[in-house]
């Protein structure tokens, strides 16, 4: 062997153990669905079937709903928060025990690669519970008011890009600060959020505080618009984000939104270029960039360019693209057929348009979902890759010449999630910032998630906070 | 970058070259490196990786008792690594002071293997020029194939980075055909800008490699650091096409280790430097952890430590 070829390094799937087929989980235990057929979960690797789910009906939705109600007022709204926490760290102990078995089960069935599952969104994940579990007896301290409240039953939808951290996001605050909840996870990736459920079954905690009930949009609607729910949450498209505060309206739903964005992320010519091209690479490849708060908008100063795109074609060859399994993948699949088809779609507009489309040569394999690793150059704001969220490993690539400009350039979008600065100059970070208007700004650095801060958009990007003080913020009354 | 020949005409321009260099954000260089060290090298591909290092070394031993006795044995081992297997390869050089390079010489005939020495009043360089000149010229003149020398740090530190520049200068002179290796001593310059304008500071002055540290200052070589080496001898070839070694000397003691180095130059500055012309390990007791990983790899069991040569 004359270069060093990576040999296969798969992660055994031994560990995971999924059932045939699963039912609801509603008031702690798992229970068939009374309407609805059962639908199948794929892997978009290789599109094998690995289970058949449940689709709840509007009378399971009623029961589990039900369900949480009875729960929040006969045993969780009334508990202590210090023994609320107790529940929750117990919880953030057994996915850390678990922690192996649940990222090669959400490698599985949402296609993203191990490495990430097992050192992002699993860590992430149990300290999100361990984070809020501290807080369950600390309320009053939370800065909502002396004598905070929970509002109730949550009604929680989810989606595919981060089953299980989204999942997380959603019920540990809930949970925190009293509510009872009801989870419904993406149609093509329920197969973690099932597991969590076994998780809280071995947690002992109280049956009906957490339901589980799968499905496709019929089933979050029926969830969102059920009358015994007082807060919902939802994470996902700014489409549905839409309908769903349509539906809340004129109700005393309380309602959090997180949905689209489509981030700049802002490259000036002081900038650290090695880190910089690395957090291009992170900010829209990460999970194939199916990332909301993706860095999907490259806007460079036009005096580096030539630099950074030359550097980051160079590095977008290193990506390794394949089975999310092996410990070595860098890209994994694509999580549907349909989102494939949206990649596709959006990206062929772009050739359309007049972008210069380039990809690494990479060999993607014959069976499962797959798209290359994807930058367009030339693109202007006027172009649709540069307005729409393609929720796909693919860049467009923008540039300017002042940080005005870059500013301008920045905030010209109906989305507001998050942005990227990337320059040496402290005094240019602050004033950025500043500017830009977007939840999250991140400075030299780009997709960095941390319990303790909060996580929210601007404009179309949704409205509340998930994460930190201002996440409990979203489960208080006040 | 055409104008390359030029920044060094003077050390005002010398100086404004290497500040202009672009930064290194400390914060994501160690998470890159943090991100290379998760590759999982298994089967063919580890074993590659151990052969790979295992060409790569310069053992070395750089102790006031070393006697020739000493050397004798290292250069024994460094022909035969592995007595119990001869598919075992050499070690690429015996690194060792000036006044043991003949006898090193003189043990490594006919092996292929080079002999290194460290000079220029290695490993503080706290002497004037005349001096590490001499220096150069002994070890050379004893039959030193590869001269590790050392910059003055307290010159770079304070920014006279002309005078840092003559010297390299002055010792690649001194050294003739003896490849030079020039020591950064990273872990005084701190910081991965300085290491960054260290890197380039070297190329510019005629280093045919660029390495990481003596093995007398903690913190020795680190991924990080190596990995911004890596980039400078990178975007060095980029601009001159010229190719530069990288050398990472001092606290690389196990396999593992060794194999997320070799991770580190194949995706950064590329294939062409997994070869022992371009990027060596300064090391030891590596070479034994190489060797029984070897052994384990091809026999499915660990052999006990005994089994493995002291030197």
């Amino acid at each position: 062997m004359s270069r060093f070829e990576y040999a296969p390094a798969p992660e055994s799937r031994a560990i995971v153990d999924i059932k045939s087929s699963y039912g609801l989980f509603v008031n702690g235990a798992f229970v068939e669905a009374t309407d609805g057929k059962p639908f199948k979960t794929v892997s978009p690797a290789s599109e094998e079937v690995l289970a058949e789910v449940s689709e709840a009906g509007p009378a399971d939705v009623d029961k589990a709903v039900r369900a949480a109600r009875r729960a929040y007022e006969k045993v969780w709204g009334p508990m202590a928060g210090r023994d609320r926490a107790k529940y929750l760290f117990r919880i953030a102990r057994l996915i850390q025990e678990r922690s192996r078995e649940l990222a090669v089960l959400e490698s599985l069935d949402n296609g993203k690669p191990i490495r990430e599952s097992r050192d992002v969104d699993l860590p992430l994940v149990a300290a999100h519970f361990f984070y809020y579990a501290g807080w369950a007896d600390k309320l009053e301290y939370a800065g909502a008011g002396p004598d905070p409240r929970p509002l109730g039953v949550a009604a929680q939808v989810i989606p595919w890009n981060f089953p299980l951290m989204m999942l997380a996001w959603k019920i540990a605050p809930a949970l925190a600060a009293g509510n009872t909840v009801v989870l419904k996870p993406a149609e093509t990736t329920p197969l973690t959020a099932l597991a969590f459920a076994e998780i809280c079954q071995q947690a002992d905690l109280p049956p009906g505080v957490v339901n589980i009930i799968t499905g496709a949009g019929r089933t979050g609607q029926a969830l969102v618009e059920h009358e015994g729910v007082d807060k919902v949450a939802f994470t996902g498209s700014t489409a549905v984000g839409r309908s769903i505060a349509r539906s809340v309206a004129g109700t005393d739903k309380k309602v959090t939104l997180e949905l689209g964005g489509k981030a700049a992320n802002i490259v000036f010519e002081d900038a650290p270029i090695d880190q910089t091209v690395e957090g291009i690479v992170n900010g829209i490849f990460f999970n194939q960039g199916h990332v909301c708060c993706a860095g999907s908008r490259l806007l460079v100063q036009e005096s580096v360019y030539d630099e950074v795109l030359a550097r980051l074609k160079r590095r977008m060859s290193t990506l390794r693209v394949g089975d999310p399994l092996d410990k070595n993948t860098d890209i994994g699949a694509i999580n549907s057929a349909e989102q494939l088809a949206r990649i596709r779609e959006l990206s062929q507009v772009g050739e359309d348009e007049g972008a210069e489309r380039w990809s690494p040569e990479c060999e993607l394999p014959a069976q499962g979902f797959w798209f290359p690793p994807t930058v367009f150059t030339g693109v202007s704001q006027a172009h649709r890759i540069a307005r729409e969220e393609i929720f796909g490993p693919v860049l467009s690539v923008l540039t300017f010449r002042t940080p005005a400009e870059a500013v301008e350039k920045a905030n010209n979008t109906p989305f507001g999630l998050s942005a990227g600065v990337w320059t040496d100059k402290g005094s240019r970070i602050l004033w950025m910032a500043n500017q830009l208007r977007a939840g999250v700004v991140w400075a030299n650095t780009f997709n960095r998630f941390d319990p303790s801060s909060p996580f929210g958009g601007y404009k179309e990007s949704g409205y509340g906070r998930e994460g930190g003080r201002h996440g409990l913020e979203a489960y208080l009354a006040h | 970058m055409d104008s390359l020949a030029d920044v060094t005409s003077s050390e005002d321009r010398l100086r404004r070259f290497l500040l202009g260099l672009p930064g290194v954000d400390q914060v994501g260089a160690e998470a890159r490196a943090a991100t290379l060290s998760t590759r999982s090298i298994k089967t063919t591909a580890k074993a590659y990786a151990l052969d790979l290092a295992i060409q790569m070394i310069d053992l070395t031993t750089l102790e006031g008792q070393d006697t020739p006795g000493k050397v004798r044995a290292l250069c024994a081992k460094a022909r035969r690594p592995d007595p119990a297997d001869p598919t075992a390869p050499q070690v690429a050089a015996v690194c060792v002071y000036p006044d043991l390079v003949a006898t090193a010489k003189y043990e490594l005939r006919g092996s292929g293997i080079n002999v290194a020495s460290v000079a220029t009043a290695f490993p503080s360089g706290r002497s004037s020029l005349a001096i590490k000149v001499q220096d150069t010229k002994d070890a050379v003149a004893a039959g030193a194939d590869e001269v590790d020398m050392v910059i003055d740090r307290g010159a770079f530190l304070s920014g006279r980075y002309g005078l840092v520049f003559d010297e390299i200068a002055a010792i690649r002179d001194a050294a003739g055909d003896a490849h030079l290796k020039v020591i950064l001593e990273t872990g005084e310059l701190v910081t991965y800008d300085n290491v960054r304008r260290a890197s380039w500071l070297a190329m510019l002055a005629g280093a045919d490699f660029i390495k990481t540290s003596t093995g007398k200052v903690s913190p020795a070589a680190t991924l990080p650091v190596t990995l911004v080496m890596l980039e400078a001898v990178r975007d060095y070839h980029e601009a001159t096409g010229l190719h530069i070694g990288v050398k990472s000397a001092g606290g690389i003691r196990t396999a593992k280790d060794a194999i997320k180095y070799l991770v580190t130059v194949n995706e950064t500055a590329g294939p062409d430097w997994l070869d022992p012309e371009l990027f060596r390990f300064g090391a030891s007791s590596l070479l034994n952890d190489l060797l029984m990983q070897r052994t384990k790899l091809a026999t499915g069991h660990y052999p006990g430590p005994d089994y493995f040569t002291l030197d």
